[in-house]
């Protein structure tokens, strides 16, 4: 198989220009950068067709056996039409983004607003699983320690229904 | 035994529904199967204790020698009486230990079946991947019914504590289990025992498989669990903790015996952890005030006991081993239970607030005594049987000069003194009469909660005298163990060393709990030994924080970040790979056409360029140059649709862009400035020529003939149509086209739903008596129309779009009008032209759609969103669903014909225009995707050009209600 080196270095520019635009945080930037590696990646494909040929259009003539390879056209042709549903996509997401916070200049810019809520939760579930465990540990101390609040709490309990227990009804 | 199975699963997946009909009384129901699967088993008696093994197998996983085979053998056969046995009884007791309105009983019932079917699985299947299957189903079912009182803290604590124990111990056997499926070449059970292999791979398998038994079984280190576990209800307790689950460890330890007891580090861990869970069981159950927590700590204690005898390794020790399981089964279930009615009908669990409670319930004193009296070893109960064999066992190993059977030995009968002097305690602390305290009132209760452990304790009673029935059944198991041996289980074996033994452990115990202030005293003197339960929650927690803390410090910084470790790690497993790579194509041309240069230069400026504009509209502008590009290297190379395509998908792109855009300030985030230019351009670099490299060296690493070659022929014959490329996406390669379109119809709901906020619109902007606008009198004439905006002239002058005169005046445009009304209607012919003749030339659905959406862009741009309404009068949905329909349709249609989906059936005909055509299902197939491209660029229309406009007309800066939004769009 031959390759032309010119398609392949504007692939490689392609790329990296993609890459660079994607990094920064305007959505809109991501977008570009996603336009830009979308067309790199089918000119990607395009390059394992090999050389030019004729269009895979079947005449009976000769000229079939010079046809280009029609297998990643059919790749690309499909690749072609997601990469612009996913486009008007990102761009429904940057025009909501932008109408919900109202963030004027930096609208489009995704900011990690959350962390700190994130970080709260997390110690949040983390407290409350050694709780669990604290709890879970009060009541076989309990039992050796021989105080016997807990004790009682802890079966009443038990049942799920202490009006019911008898236990209740006993002490009255 | 696959069909008691498929009964448990059915059964308890029933449960919950049964429940809410039956109510408590579906436990009776339930106790069926289990009592069922013990009466199953009980007939395979006769050929068990022949020594044959009843199989049974399914094949599952041909490829990975995995089946579904089940055996059951004495041991097997023994665990199964038991499981089945004493869950039916437990699930009987429920009917009187709950109360009908308990809640979730649904849950808990068929949780408990289903814990019964995954025991019964467990020691039934041969193969060992699918018992470790049934063993962690086991774990999870134990996790919920731990868990049962959700509300209480102790319990959720103590069922994830049971869960992350087992499981970890799980984990680290699915390993061994692993390595010694491997070594062995097979996943039975039975031949991996019978013939066993050995090497330090089987050592390591063999160990790490231990692991997973000990935690199970609740030894040192992981014996903590087990007495936590109790926040269970009580039947949970006598069931999976008692009888069921820790004595999976036990059979797992049991089965392995025969063929490994030999492997190196198999003797000393388990005598020594055996031992050491013994001793140290014991000694925390004679400290315990609840009634409950004695027996847990007493059930740890035991199963160490077990653990060593049954992992001995000697014909007489697997023996006495296999028997002190089964006593043990009966004895502790039946306590469990006792305490469970005691706490029930008095109240408490607390030995100290109980006083005459044997003397109130004599019947319930007297079941509680026999079963204490057999785990004490008291003669003519089971448990003393079992006893005295092991003993035997451990003197005959001692004397023949094993120093392993010293130790075992010892620590037993150091334990079995403790067992005797918390077993006395128990019994004296649940019945005894404390003069300080007035009798315990007792709160009535039905006879027949009384059944379960009754029939249990009938059960430890006679099978003590009767031991020699079930002695040949169990020695078919000890022989299997190599070594000779010849004892027999019986109730009286003379005067034997081993009775001196008894004797002394019963003595010597009960001397203890005589001087029980004494050793209380000695208790609170010794300190308290390290707590496995707090070094298992120190371990989580740093878990815990460790993981928060890496994600946190990786997963801090947004898109940005993610995307750079992602590229990175890309750049260095791809770059690497390229940089050993040695196949490379074998030519590599400059260019193959001189044109190439330049379009590839006007390509890479426009990237480079549009990576660095501040402009949004300039970079989409330069973005759309590289795609334009594409078109004419497509146009150039012999790809007549995709150049087509292309150059159709990047118009539409840039109106798109810019009905969004043009909302959006100018600039791109003007506030923040672009960060790390440098590390950016690094990054991108590098990915850039990693990706060229990789291009060149795919090119070259192609070795089969391409498979194109076999397609012009398959294009005419199979597909009817001379256009590869269309008939590889309608027919050849159709599911990947029919897996596009559901992408699209995705995509086109999830543009939609992030416009209409407040619920899918479905009203489509129409004009008021649009009907009476499209009728003749009406084409020339000029009418007022309300919408309108009144000032100017726009009332007056003429409109060439029906709904010309709702736009602004100033955004009119009398040529843009005209040329929209003079090309709509030939652009939708063309589009169809595409469609029909896509499948011979140039063209195709999405061609065709494409061409149509645009003609539709071109209404909407001239016309506004009434003009679009106008356009197309249904809401987009349904040309999308239409689309998908007509897809699979055809999918289903063509298994009418040929029996494969999607396979195209035809009849050709010559049409004028159009010429010779084949019509066949494949062309439907193209409408479906000509539908979906034309539904897809409409619900583009409509979300981002008309309710954009509507939401700027109406200057929102709030979202507004649904009922706005309705008024607002039917208006």
């Amino acid at each position: 198989m031959s390759v032309s080196l010119t398609l392949v270095i504007v692939m490689a520019v392609m790329y990296a220009a993609g890459v660079y635009v994607m990094l920064e945080r305007s959505l809109t930037r991501v977008l570009i950068g996603f336009l830009l590696v979308g067309n790199a990646t089918n000119l990607l494909i395009f390059i394992m067709s090999g050389r030019p040929g004729n269009s895979p259009i079947v005449t009976g003539t000769a000229a079939d056996a010079a046809m280009a390879d029609p297998v990643p056209q059919v790749l690309m042709l499909t690749a072609i039409v997601i990469n612009f549903g996913i486009t008007a996509l990102i761009l429904a997401l940057i025009y909501r983004s932008w109408w919900l916070a109202r963030l004027g200049d930096e609208g489009d810019t995704l900011t990690d607003e959350h962390a700190a809520e994130t970080f709260a939760s997390t110690e949040e579930s983390f407290r409350s699983v050694t709780e669990d465990e604290a709890a879970s540990q009060e009541d076989l101390d309990a039992s050796e320690r021989g105080t016997e609040h807990e004790h009682q709490h802890g079966h009443t309990g038990e049942r799920g229904d202490p009006a019911n227990a008898p236990g209740e009804g006993m002490n009255r | 035994m696959a069909t008691i199975l498929l009964a448990f699963a059915a059964l308890s997946a029933l449960t919950p529904l049964l429940t809410r009909w039956l109510s408590i009384r579906v436990f009776y129901v339930v106790a069926l199967l289990p009592a069922a699967a013990f009466g199953f088993t009980l007939t395979q008696t006769r050929a068990v204790s022949a020594g044959e093994a009843i199989t049974e197998s399914i094949p599952w996983i041909p490829a990975l020698g995995i089946s579904l085979s089940f055996r059951v053998d004495t041991l097997a056969w023994l665990l199964a009486l038991v499981v089945t046995g004493v869950g039916a009884l437990v699930l009987v007791y429920c009917v009187r230990y709950f109360s009908a309105d308990e809640p979730a009983l649904g849950r808990f019932a068929a949780s408990l079946l289903a814990f019964a079917g995954a025991m019964y699985g467990l020691v039934t299947s041969d193969d060992i991947v699918v018992m470790f299957i049934f063993w962690e189903i086991t774990s999870v079912l134990s996790y919920i019914l731990i868990g049962h009182y959700t509300f209480k803290r102790a319990s959720r604590g103590a069922a994830l504590q049971a869960l992350l124990v087992t499981t970890f111990g799980g984990l680290i056997m699915l390993v061994g289990v692993v390595i010694l499926t491997v070594e062995a070449g097979t996943t039975s059970l039975a031949v991996i025992v019978a013939d066993p292999v050995t090497g330090p791979a089987t050592t390591w398998a063999v160990l790490l498989i231990l692991v997973g038994a000990l935690s199970k079984s609740a030894l040192v280190p992981f014996h903590f669990w087990l007495p936590a576990a109790m926040a269970a209800p009580t039947p949970v307790s006598a069931y999976l903790h008692a009888a069921a689950m820790v004595k999976a460890g036990l059979y797992l330890v049991a089965r392995l015996a025969p063929g490994y007891a030999d492997t190196p580090g198999w003797m000393p861990v388990l005598v020594t952890l055996g031992v050491g869970t013994m001793l140290v069981g014991a000694w925390r159950s004679l400290r315990q005030y609840d009634l409950k927590l004695v027996l847990a700590y007493g059930t740890v204690s035991q199963l160490g006991f077990l653990m060593v005898v049954v992992g001995f390794g000697t014909r007489d020790a697997a023996l006495a081993g296999v028997a002190l399981l089964l006593a043990h089964a009966l004895y502790k279930s039946a306590l469990f239970l006792t305490v469970g009615i005691i706490d029930h009908r008095a109240g408490t669990r607390d030995w100290r607030q109980l006083s005459g409670v044997g003397r109130n319930a004599p019947v319930l004193a007297a079941i509680a005594l026999v079963s204490v009296a057999s785990m004490a070893g008291i003669p003519p109960l089971l448990g003393f049987v079992a006893k005295e064999a092991v003993f035997t066992a451990f003197l005959e190993a001692a004397l023949a000069g094993d120093g392993w059977g010293w130790v075992a030995l010892i620590g037993t009968v150091l334990g079995s003194v403790l067992t005797v002097a918390y077993s006395a305690r128990f019994l004296w602390g649940a019945f005894g009469t404390r003069v300080t305290l007035a009798d315990t009132a007792l709160h009535p209760a039905r006879w027949d909660f009384q059944l379960a452990p009754g029939l249990l304790a009938v059960a430890t009673v006679l099978l003590g005298p009767l031991v020699f029935l079930l002695d040949p059944v169990l020695a078919s198991y000890a022989d299997t163990v190599p070594g000779v041996g010849d004892y027999h289980l019986a109730l009286w074996h003379g005067f034997e060393p081993a009775l001196a033994v008894s004797a002394a452990v019963v003595v010597l115990g009960l001397a203890l709990f005589w001087k029980r202030r004494g050793v209380a005293r000695l208790q609170g003197i010794v300190p308290a030994y390290v707590d496995a339960g707090q070094g298992y929650g120190y371990t989580v927690r740093s878990i815990d924080r460790a993981a928060a803390r890496i994600t946190h410090f990786a997963q801090i910084g947004g898109l940005p970040q993610y995307l750079s470790t992602i590229l990175i790690v890309f750049v260095l497993a791809l770059g690497f790979a390229a940089f050993v790579n040695r196949s490379w194509p074998d030519q590599v041309v400059l260019w193959d056409y001189p044109g190439q240069v330049a379009i590839a230069l006007t390509m890479g400026i426009a990237a480079v360029m549009a990576a660095r504009v501040g402009e949004r509209i300039t970079a989409v502008l330069l973005a759309g140059v590289t795609g334009y590009g594409l078109v004419a290297l497509f146009a150039f190379h012999g790809a007549p649709d995709l150049a087509l395509t292309q150059a159709l998908v990047e118009t539409i792109t840039i109106v798109v862009f810019v009905l969004v855009l043009r909302r959006l300030p100018q600039k791109i985030a003007q506030r923040n400035r672009p960060v790390h230019p440098r590390r950016r351009a690094v990054i991108g670099v590098l990915v850039g020529a990693v990706m060229g490299t990789i291009g060149v060296i795919a090119l070259g690493a192609r070795q089969a003939p391409s498979i194109a070659a076999e397609l012009p022929r398959l294009a005419v014959e199979e597909g009817h149509g001379r256009n590869i490329v269309n008939v590889m996406l309608v027919d050849i390669r159709a599911w990947d086209t029919m897996g596009e379109i559901s992408v699209l119809i995705v995509v086109a709901t999830g543009v939609a739903s992030l416009l209409f906020v407040s619920g899918r619109n479905t009203v489509v902007p129409r004009l008021r008596e649009s009907r009476k606008l499209r009728s003749l009198p009406h084409r020339r004439t000029v009418v007022a129309d309300p919408a309108a905006p009144s000032e100017g002239h726009a009332v007056t002058r003429q409109s060439w779009l029906l709904a010309g005169r709702t736009v602004a005046e100033k955004d009119r445009s009398i040529m843009v009008e005209v040329l929209v009304r003079l090309l709509f209607h030939p652009a939708m012919i063309v589009s169809v032209y595409l469609l029909i003749a896509g499948h011979n030339a140039p063209g195709g659905g999405f061609a065709g759609g494409l061409i149509a959406g645009l003609a539709l862009v071109s209404r909407y741009l001239a016309g506004g969103r009434y003009e679009l309404g106008e356009a197309v009068p249904v809401h987009p949905g349904k040309i999308l669903g239409l689309g998908i329909v007509l897809a699979v349709g055809m999918a289903v249609v063509s298994l009418f014909f040929s029996g494969i989906p999607l396979e195209s059936a035809y009849f050709e005909t010559t049409v004028a225009v159009l010429g010779p055509l084949s019509f066949g299902t494949s062309t439907i197939f193209d409408v479906g995707v000509y539908l979906v491209v034309v539904g897809l660029v409409l619900d583009i229309l409509r979300s981002l050009g008309s309710e954009v406009d509507r939401q700027q007309e109406a200057g929102e800066t709030e979202p507004r209600s649904q009922s706005q939004q309705g008024a607002e769009a039917s208006a």
